[in-house]
């Protein structure tokens, strides 16, 4: 009897405990997200009517350029042996300066584009010449540790054309970002995996 | 001033390069001067040679394997359900594990799991204006509802992190039960303090203390690997430590698993006592059947369960008064706290060198005040997550104490539904052929 008792109690909690999962995941699966940006960002204004991008599809990781700070991390932090965070150059931004921040060491001896004077410890910036007195830095990603060298070079002493952004062919997107965790300036945040990077001078 | 300092640092080897460097100082100097209008201190140039610059490569993420994901977990669950509680073949369980390890492990690098998954429905109950998304959702839901109607088969074939424990649990012996069962509340205050976590915004704790997913991937930092690689020389012998002793979603499953509608039996008919399988558990997941004679009277066990039942209340308010003053050291696990400390002690001279927080910090002239009011606030969200967290606590022994003390009447050995992780090593032992 005792036994018979105790399966109808059971089941009322199992059913319970069926009803308390599927409410839940209705109650989270329908809600649109404004994860991380709280409706700071320019696409989630919680006061205006249009919906926000990041509903139930899933998001991706990014660096946002005007807070990162190259600290160095991302070429450390990431769980991938060679980071997914990579240099993206925007052309449309550079000055194609024959001494460049980004590429050239401060303290480089003589203006050879010898390995000794250059900044990128991979030597993943190639420089062609394009016209007098005009080069095009190109990177290459194969190369490229993510380590950001080029970028506060170019950011202390050029337009900032050189800025780190997490290629998303390369990124695992861990449910924690190991980086994230690590960045000192809150430069990490997640965004739609439908508009997933965050690009300086409109992606050109 | 920044160019002064680099044009000083080159020598001029030669007339030519210095004549192109003349240009472009006095290019510096024009970007300089402009800069306080134009966006940019170098312009792009306008080229007379009609150069175009390459486009800027960025590679969409792949979204089509995480629709893959959800079907391959759904198959795996039914087919680990319909292996333990139909087929009873320990073999075809296994080669299905090692199947889960290199599809959910290796071929999509631990992530996305149904472990990690529960951050993140904490993440959206904690705060209204995050969403979670489908994928999640279902990997989240999907192991707890087969829980709910046929045990733990998640753990048993499905959860990588389970399969790769599997692999190397090649000589386990037997725990002592009373140490099985304190260990066990190490996994249910891991996950208190998991949400806790979400909760205060500090960060997903279990995925950044995931053992294994630094093997799925071929590469981690030192410190994970080396506890990933010491938790499985410990699996070799006792097995799946990370499953019964860390896990916290299998504090979820276990709950779960206890209503299972059906269950993994060790017999498929009648147990006939014989004792053989009791010795076939890793897991101390076997019980054994009870006397036939009570072994004390109805009235002393339903004394003591009166006594125990009011002993929970009173375990719940000494985890609210332990939890709230855990405030301080639970909240440094929260960034912005251990900056503000960190900012502070060095305000105070107690640190001899700088961190890369407090310069960034430091960088962003952001006042010391504002930092310390917010870290401040921060604490106060620990204080009420703080007490929660002892609240269950309390409620979660108090619990177990009450589990401990009902004495069940068993007529054979059977599975405990709460760890049996349905693995199906027990069943070969039993001698018992099926009803036909």
């Amino acid at each position: 009897m005792s036994g018979k008792r105790r399966d109808f109690l059971k089941n009322i909690v199992r059913g319970g405990a069926l009803a308390g999962i599927a409410g839940i995941c209705a109650a989270l699966g329908m809600r649109k997200n404004k994860y991380q940006c709280n409706g700071k960002c320019s696409d989630c204004k919680p006061d205006s009517s249009a919906e926000c991008p990041m509903g139930g599809d899933g998001y991706v990781w990014q660096i946002d350029p005007e807070k990162c700070t190259q600290c160095g991390r991302c070429a450390t932090h990431c769980v991938l042996a060679i980071s997914a965070v990579k240099c993206v150059h925007s052309y449309s931004m550079c000055g194609y300066c024959d001494l460049c921040g980004g590429y050239q060491r401060s303290d480089a001896k003589g203006r050879t584009t010898g390995a000794e004077n250059q900044l990128c410890p991979t030597a993943a910036i190639s420089r062609k010449f394009v016209e007098d007195p005009y080069y095009q830095y190109t990177i290459d990603e194969d190369l490229c540790v993510g380590c950001g060298l080029c970028v506060k070079g170019c950011e202390m002493f050029g337009n900032g054309s050189l800025y780190l952004q997490v290629k998303h062919d390369l990124c695992v997107n861990c449910n924690e970002c190991a980086i994230a965790a690590a960045c000192p300036s809150d430069a990490f945040r997640r965004v739609p995996a439908s508009d997933p990077y965050l690009l300086k001078g409109g992606g050109a | 001033m920044s160019f002064k300092f680099q044009v000083s640092s080159f020598k001029f080897p030669s007339f030519r390069i210095f004549a192109s460097l003349r240009s472009m100082i006095l290019l510096l100097w024009i970007g300089f001067s402009v800069s306080a209008q134009a966006e940019f201190r170098f312009p792009m140039p306008e080229f007379a040679s009609g150069y175009e610059h390459p486009p800027v490569v960025v590679p969409a993420p792949s979204t089509a394997m995480i629709g893959w994901d959800v079907v391959v977990l759904l198959i795996t669950l039914t087919l680990a359900a319909f292996l333990v509680l139909k087929r009873r073949k320990r073999r075809e369980i296994f080669l299905l594990t090692l199947f889960s390890l290199i599809y959910f492990g290796f071929v999509r690098n631990g992530c996305i799991c149904s472990v990690g998954s529960v951050q993140n429905v904490a993440a959206g109950l904690f705060d209204s204006s995050i969403g979670v998304p489908v994928t999640v959702l279902i990997f989240f839901a999907a192991p707890l509802i087969f829980a709910l109607l046929f045990g733990r088969v998640f753990c048993a074939a499905v959860c990588p992190l389970g399969a790769i424990q599997e692999m190397v649990a090649i000589k386990p012996v037997k725990v002592p039960p009373a140490v099985e069962k304190v260990l066990s509340m190490v996994p249910v205050i891991y996950l208190g303090l998991a949400m806790v976590s979400v909760a205060t915004g500090s960060g997903f704790l279990i995925c950044r203390y995931d053992p294994f997913v630094g093997f799925f991937r071929m590469g981690a930092s030192f410190p994970m690997l080396l506890v990933g690689g010491l938790l499985l020389l410990l699996g070799v012998f006792v097995a799946r430590p990370y499953c019964r002793f860390l896990c916290p979603y299998g504090v979820l499953l276990n709950w779960a698993s206890k209503l299972s509608r059906r269950h993994a039996t060790i017999t498929p008919s009648d147990c006939i006592q014989c004792n053989l399988c009791a010795d076939s558990c890793p897991y101390n997941a076997i019980l054994e059947p009870t006397a036939e004679k009570a072994p004390e009277s109805r009235g002393t066990g339903a004394r003591r369960l009166g006594k125990l039942m009011l002993l929970v209340p009173v375990l719940i308010v000494i985890g609210v008064v332990v939890g709230g003053l855990l405030k301080d050291p639970l909240s440094r696990m929260h960034p912005t706290v251990a900056l503000a400390e960190r900012i502070a002690g060095e305000e105070l001279g107690r640190y001899s060198t700088t961190t890369i927080e407090s310069e960034t910090f430091r960088a962003s002239d952001t006042p010391n005040e504002m930092l310390y009011e917010q870290a401040a606030g921060i604490k106060g969200d620990f204080a009420v997550a703080g007490r929660w967290f002892g609240a269950f606590i309390g409620l979660v022994i108090g619990f177990k104490l009450i589990a401990v003390s009902i004495l069940r009447k068993r007529t054979g050995y059977e599975p405990d539904k709460g760890t049996c992780l349905s693995c199906g090593r027990c069943f070969k032992y039993c001698p018992v052929k099926e009803k036909t």
